[in-house]
């Protein structure tokens, strides 16, 4: 085993190598940029080396200063994680030509799997089935679209290098063929300077179940399915093992085939081969093919850990450090169901864009893994992945499972950013899900049914009041005393934008009446928490700087009104603002230009996506005041927009 | 520290009796609390809301803390008096807190005769500023106020005590550093344009607001100029041309909040506090207050049973506990604020006199403030006692409490009859704070006895005159002497008259003392020097 090893990576992931490591008695060395110097990561590992600036280019992309990092510290071994460097075959080149162990499969491995239409011409030779697609070098827009009306539309177009959904359309008539085209190449050249794509089969009902495998260099295992079918455009939300309703023989089938993918190119460590399996008859093994495998560990790695009772983590070191696989196939079984939701930054409803913020609050219900990368009081910041946390829960069964998980996700509290949290609360409590009956197009199906957010009711407006008026905690002894009869206190709070006036009365410590639109609402605070008309609420109460948390199954944020703040709204309208931090990448506009309602006024880029910001009203170009390439933060102006002159 | 231990029996017969007493003239003071509290009544609340004003007490939550505890001063002040057309004198006062900082709130209820000062409503607010010069909070004036009540213009305006005080004190206040914060929400004519232009910094509310020396009859009516009240003195005057106010507020609530905004920026040194302990609440529940103290002044009882309900852990460091015992001392917390207690077990001896003057030395020298809890009949009288000079010794104890720096905060808890007033901070001797209990009793001595002293100096004349006086005959003497001191000397009569700073529930006791000693802790406590002790 080795005696102390460098992660090349960040956040939750390196966060997630360390734990294990310091389990297994393996000191770590962290590298940082800039804008990571006092993150958890850093705090956790046993050292810690600068490398750079706080854009991943300038630093966690940069191999060099990593593996001069290793050598200064003694690291023996670099562990990539996922993303960044995790599958770029020079790195593991050159890694290994400074005589360190690279945590995972040889470059060739990578290579070989790394452009996707020669990874399926050899998964085909290998017997492994595949989409029916095009993979050619022949990227001419014309020829591409042949090939699409060749195959048969729905197509789905992917970029050659990517992965993540970065550089994907979906493309489902011919006409729309050439603008999906240009888009996912745009993109694809932003995310890895590669622009070439190919085009294949969109499968109508389809389901994503991917085999988690091992190898060590000559043989393989495979440690069962998860399946990932539960996708935002593309982006997996929720995870589980094993996939839902799989039959003993497919699942077989399945796993035989992964293995035979991964011994094919001799694959080392862990990896995960990812099957499209159409679902609209069920599960059925002839209908399953190979899409793509990702040669590095995977987020949702955690669910297989919790039905096989393995750390992955702990085989990635020791079949790095020589040692064979630790366990056979027959060794390994399925215990349970497990789940794993992921909590990001995101404001849901604004379309599910990317947040920052301080964290002010971070809490996990007890007993639950949970795999941060945060702790209270971090950041998150504009410059990478907005992932709070991995919440996996387990249970017997996946009823069971996927019951805890709808508590785990209720108990969680975020405070200080937008989060998806109640977006993964409605999909833990979605029917259809619960059934079992999961296609990458349910949540698009029911985006609105489960993106909605019900407004707060008479009780919950209560306990807003009381956390506007800093009661949040119950108050002291003498919170409201009196000598007689109690002050009414009016406390406005505001959600979504909509005020609401309460009147508080302190009763006693810890008990108040609340008045809401004329309802009077006894409140009473206990050890075990807040009780309004006898019902216990259905959370923590929180207040602070960000606002006023509700926290439980459908966490509700207020905000409270500054009394100071009078007017001074009208000029706010006609400003465009960005809508998260990012980089001005085109403005279409100049001052004294006419604009209609929706017309195109900039491309701003944040996280690797394109935005168009587009007119909300129409009017005339008072002013733009951005340049292009300007990084700017959330909110910043970007345009000024006046009433245009009259005809 | 030795835990107080309560002999007494929660389902006994006694105890439920004395809770229905105690409960009974509670309901009496409450009544007379809420009437109060009411102001000007409906109507009149109801045409002050239209013209966009908040309620005097909502303008007061408004702007406290949200949390905040609201220590009412003179709650009942004017019960009973000017036929009932002055509710709570018509002025709302108390320390309240902003900014987690204790601050003096004098708020005028228009509602009560458009807010004029009647002679009462001027010394509650004598007395509000009194008690912020004293622990030095900042104080808030929240005007609305037509200026003197007129048809009382002879007991509000001539006097030392009257009306022009208010802004000696103002001034007095401001130079002393205790900042005074006002905001005109209403009317603030003649006399009364002198609290805004006062005080350090004040907020108007733009057409709501008014300061002028003369209103627009008055100056029609001086030199025919026609004006209306906003252009004559409204918030946009003030604010931009005359410079009388700072900040223009839009409504009541925004005033409020600029308030609230001026006084997060006085840039108070924390206040000096004497080491704390960790608050810890009785052992015994203050509830059971009402229980085991007597209904009846008379029924004697152990002082330790409303101690072990009022102090940290019920624990009470007991000074010379075998020596004096009429008089309990003794050192403990309350919410973690160290204090001395002195509190009457009987009637004052010579020896429990001398021990309450050591006690106070002791206290002063250590800077702990002292809580009186009173309910005495006064000193012992007879031959035996002015003999051995009980006179001389009461005078120790007078001196010394008469003469401490330490803060003292006296409750009433029973009777508050005689020079034991005196010995155990009474008015005169200017306690920090003055609360009572509904059950108490306050006058020179009790009816009985003072009837008694007529009809003795009656009957001798009588005799003297060779003429016969029946027991009838001195009965219906004494009736009135008798009526007369119970009806002046209850609480509801003391409280108006601002007497004490107003009655409080016996069960909120430990809390009224912790607001009180939060309060005076705003003020250094500063270096005792007594005067001469007869020996």
């Amino acid at each position: 085993m080795f005696r102390r090893i460098l992660i090349a990576n960040r956040g939750e992931i390196a966060c997630r190598v360390i734990a294990t490591c310091r389990r297994l008695g393996v000191e770590t060395v962290a590298v940082y940029s800039d804008a990571d110097a006092g993150s958890a990561h850093v705090a956790a590992a046993d050292a810690a080396v600068h490398i750079g600036g706080p854009a991943p280019a300038d630093s966690y992309l940069r191999g060099d200063a990593i593996i001069a990092a290793a050598h200064a510290t003694g690291a023996q071994a670099i562990h990539p994680g996922y993303g960044f460097l995790s599958e770029n075959p020079d790195f593991v080149a050159a890694v290994a030509a400074a005589g360190l162990v690279f945590i995972g499969p040889s470059a060739d491995a990578i290579r070989a799997m790394g452009l996707k239409d020669a990874a399926k011409a050899l998964m085909a030779e290998a017997g492994v089935p595949v989409v029916p697609g095009y993979h050619g070098a022949n990227q001419d827009p014309e020829h591409l679209a042949g090939a699409a009306d060749a195959i048969g539309y729905p197509v789905l177009i992917k970029a050659v290098a990517g992965g993540g959904g970065k550089g994907m359309r979906t493309v489902a008539r011919p006409a729309d063929f050439a603008a999906a085209l240009a888009s996912a190449r745009a993109e694809a050249r932003t995310a890895f300077g590669n622009d070439a794509v190919l085009v294949e089969k969109y499968v109508e009902k389809p389901r994503h179940i991917e085999l988690q495998i091992f190898g060590d260099g000559t043989h393989a295992v495979h440690l069962f399915e998860r399946d990932c079918s539960l996708q935002r455009r593309h982006q997996k939300v929720i995870e589980e093992a094993p996939a839902p309703g799989m039959p003993a023989g497919m699942r077989k089938a399945m796993g035989a085939a992964a293995v035979r993918a991964a011994e094919a190119i001799g694959y080392s460590g862990a990896g995960t081969v990812e099957f499209i399996v159409d679902a609209s008859d069920g599960l059925r093994e002839d209908r399953f093919w190979f899409m793509e495998m990702n040669t590095r560990l995977q987020v949702e790695h955690p669910v297989t850990e919790a039905i096989t009772g393995v750390d992955l983590v702990e085989w990635q070191l020791r079949v790095a450090s020589g040692e064979p696989l630790p366990r056979r196939q027959e060794e390994l079984s399925i215990d349970g169901h497990a789940f794993e939701a992921r909590l990001y930054a995101e404001d849901v409803p604004a379309g599910f864009l990317p947040a920052t913020g301080r964290l002010a609050h971070l809490a996990f219900a007890p007993g639950v893994r949970a795999d941060s990368g945060v702790r209270p009081g971090d950041t998150i910041s504009p410059w990478y992945d907005p992932m709070i946390a991995k919440v996996i829960v387990h249970g017997p069964t996946r009823a069971i499972a996927l019951a805890r998980l709808a508590d785990a996700l209720a108990r969680t509290e975020v405070a200080g950013t937008v989060t998806n949290l109640a977006f993964l609360g409605a999909l833990a409590r979605h029917p259809g899900f619960a059934a079992g009956d999961v296609d990458t197009g349910l949540i698009a199906r029911d985006l609105e049914a489960l993106t909605h957010a019900p407004a707060a009711n008479g009780p919950a407006l209560a306990l807003a009041a009381l956390g506007a008026a800093g009661l949040a905690q119950g108050g002291a002894a003498d919170t409201g005393f009196t000598l007689w009869s109690a002050l009414r206190r009016r406390v406005t709070v505001a959600e979504a934008g909509t005020p609401h006036e309460a009147v508080i009365e302190a009763e006693a410590p810890g008990r108040f009446t609340v008045e809401i639109a004329g309802t009077r609402h006894a409140c009473r605070h206990d050890g075990a928490g807040w009780w309004v008309d006898g019902v216990r609420a259905p959370g923590r109460l929180l207040a602070g700087p960000s606002g006023v948390h509700l926290f439980g199954a459908v966490p509700q944020h207020f905000t409270v009104p500054d009394p100071l703040a009078r007017g001074g709204t009208e000029a706010a309208a006609a400003l465009v603002c960005a809508p998260m931090p990012g980089l001005v990448r085109a403005v279409f506009v100049a001052a004294g230009d006419t604009v209609a309602l929706g017309d195109r006024l900039a491309v701003f880029e944040a996280m690797k996506m394109e935005h168009t910001l587009t007119a909300a009203r129409e009017g005339r170009v008072a002013e733009v005041l951005v340049a292009e390439g300007t990084q700017v933060e959330a909110g910043a102006p970007l345009i000024r927009l006046e009433e245009a002159d009259p005809a | 520290m030795a835990v107080l231990t309560s002999t007494a029996a929660p389902g006994s017969e006694a105890f439920r009796a004395n809770r229905a007493a105690h409960l009974a003239a509670l309901a009496e003071v409450s009544q007379a609390a809420e009437w109060a509290a009411a102001g000007g009544g409906d109507a009149a609340r109801a045409r002050h809301e239209a013209r966009g004003k908040m309620a005097p007490r909502e303008r007061v939550a408004g702007l406290l803390d949200p949390g905040s505890p609201f220590l009412e001063v003179g709650a009942t002040a004017a019960h009973g008096m000017y036929d009932g057309a002055a509710p709570c004198a018509g002025v709302i006062a108390g320390i309240g807190r902003v900014h987690g900082a204790e601050v003096m709130v004098v708020a005028n209820d228009a509602t009560v005769k458009g807010g004029t000062y009647y002679p009462m409503t001027v010394k509650k607010h004598l007395r509000a500023q009194e008690i912020a010069e004293a622990n030095r909070l900042p104080c808030v004036y929240l005007v609305d106020s037509g200026g003197a009540n007129l048809p009382n213009q002879d007991e509000v305006f001539p006097d030392r005590d009257h009306f022009g005080r208010i802004f000696y004190n103002q001034a007095r206040m401001s130079a002393a550093g205790i900042a005074q914060i006002a905001v005109v929400m209403g009317s603030c004519t003649a006399g009364g344009a002198y609290v805004p232009a006062m005080s350090d910094v004040t907020v108007i509310v733009r057409e709501q607001g008014t300061i002028f020396l003369a209103g627009p009859p008055l100056v029609k009516a001086a030199t025919g100029e026609v004006v209306t009240a906003e252009d004559l003195g409204g918030g946009d005057v003030h604010t931009r041309l005359s410079g009388v106010a700072d900040y223009l507020a839009e409504d009541d609530a925004h005033a409020l909040a600029l308030a609230r905004e001026a006084l997060r920026h006085l840039n108070r040194a924390t206040p000096t506090h004497p080491a704390l302990a960790t608050p810890e609440p009785p052992a015994y529940d203050p509830d059971d207050i009402l229980g085991v103290v007597p209904a009846d002044l008379r029924t004697p009882y152990d002082i330790r049973e409303v101690i072990a309900r009022v102090v940290d852990g019920s624990r009470l460091d007991e000074f010379k506990p075998r020596f004096g015992e009429t008089l309990v001392t003794g050192f403990a917390h309350i919410e973690g604020m160290p204090v001395g207690i002195i509190a009457n077990n009987g009637v004052l001896f010579s020896e429990s006199a001398v021990k309450g003057a050591h006690f106070i030395e002791l206290c002063s020298q250590r800077r702990i403030p002292l809580v009186f809890l009173q309910n005495i009949t006064g000193f012992m009288v007879g031959r035996r006692y002015e003999n051995e000079g009980i006179a001389r010794h009461g005078a120790k104890m007078v001196t010394a409490v008469a003469t401490t720096a330490v803060p003292k905060i006296t409750m009433l808890v029973g009777g508050s009859f005689g020079a034991g007033n005196y010995g155990m901070s009474g008015r005169a001797y200017s306690p920090r704070f003055l609360w009572t209990w509904p059950n108490s009793r306050i006058g020179v001595m009790g009816g009985a006895q003072a009837a008694g002293v007529l009809a003795t100096v009656r009957r001798d004349a009588m005799e003297r005159a060779g003429k016969t006086w029946s027991a009838e005959e001195e009965e219906a003497f004494k009736r009135p002497t008798v009526e007369m001191f119970e009806r002046q000397s209850h609480p509801l009569h003391a409280s108006a008259r601002l007497w004490d700073d107003g009655i409080i529930d016996p069960r909120k006791t430990r809390t009224v003392l912790a607001l009180s000693l939060r309060a005076a802790l705003n003020a250094p406590i500063e270096e005792t020097r007594f005067g001469v002790f007869r020996m």
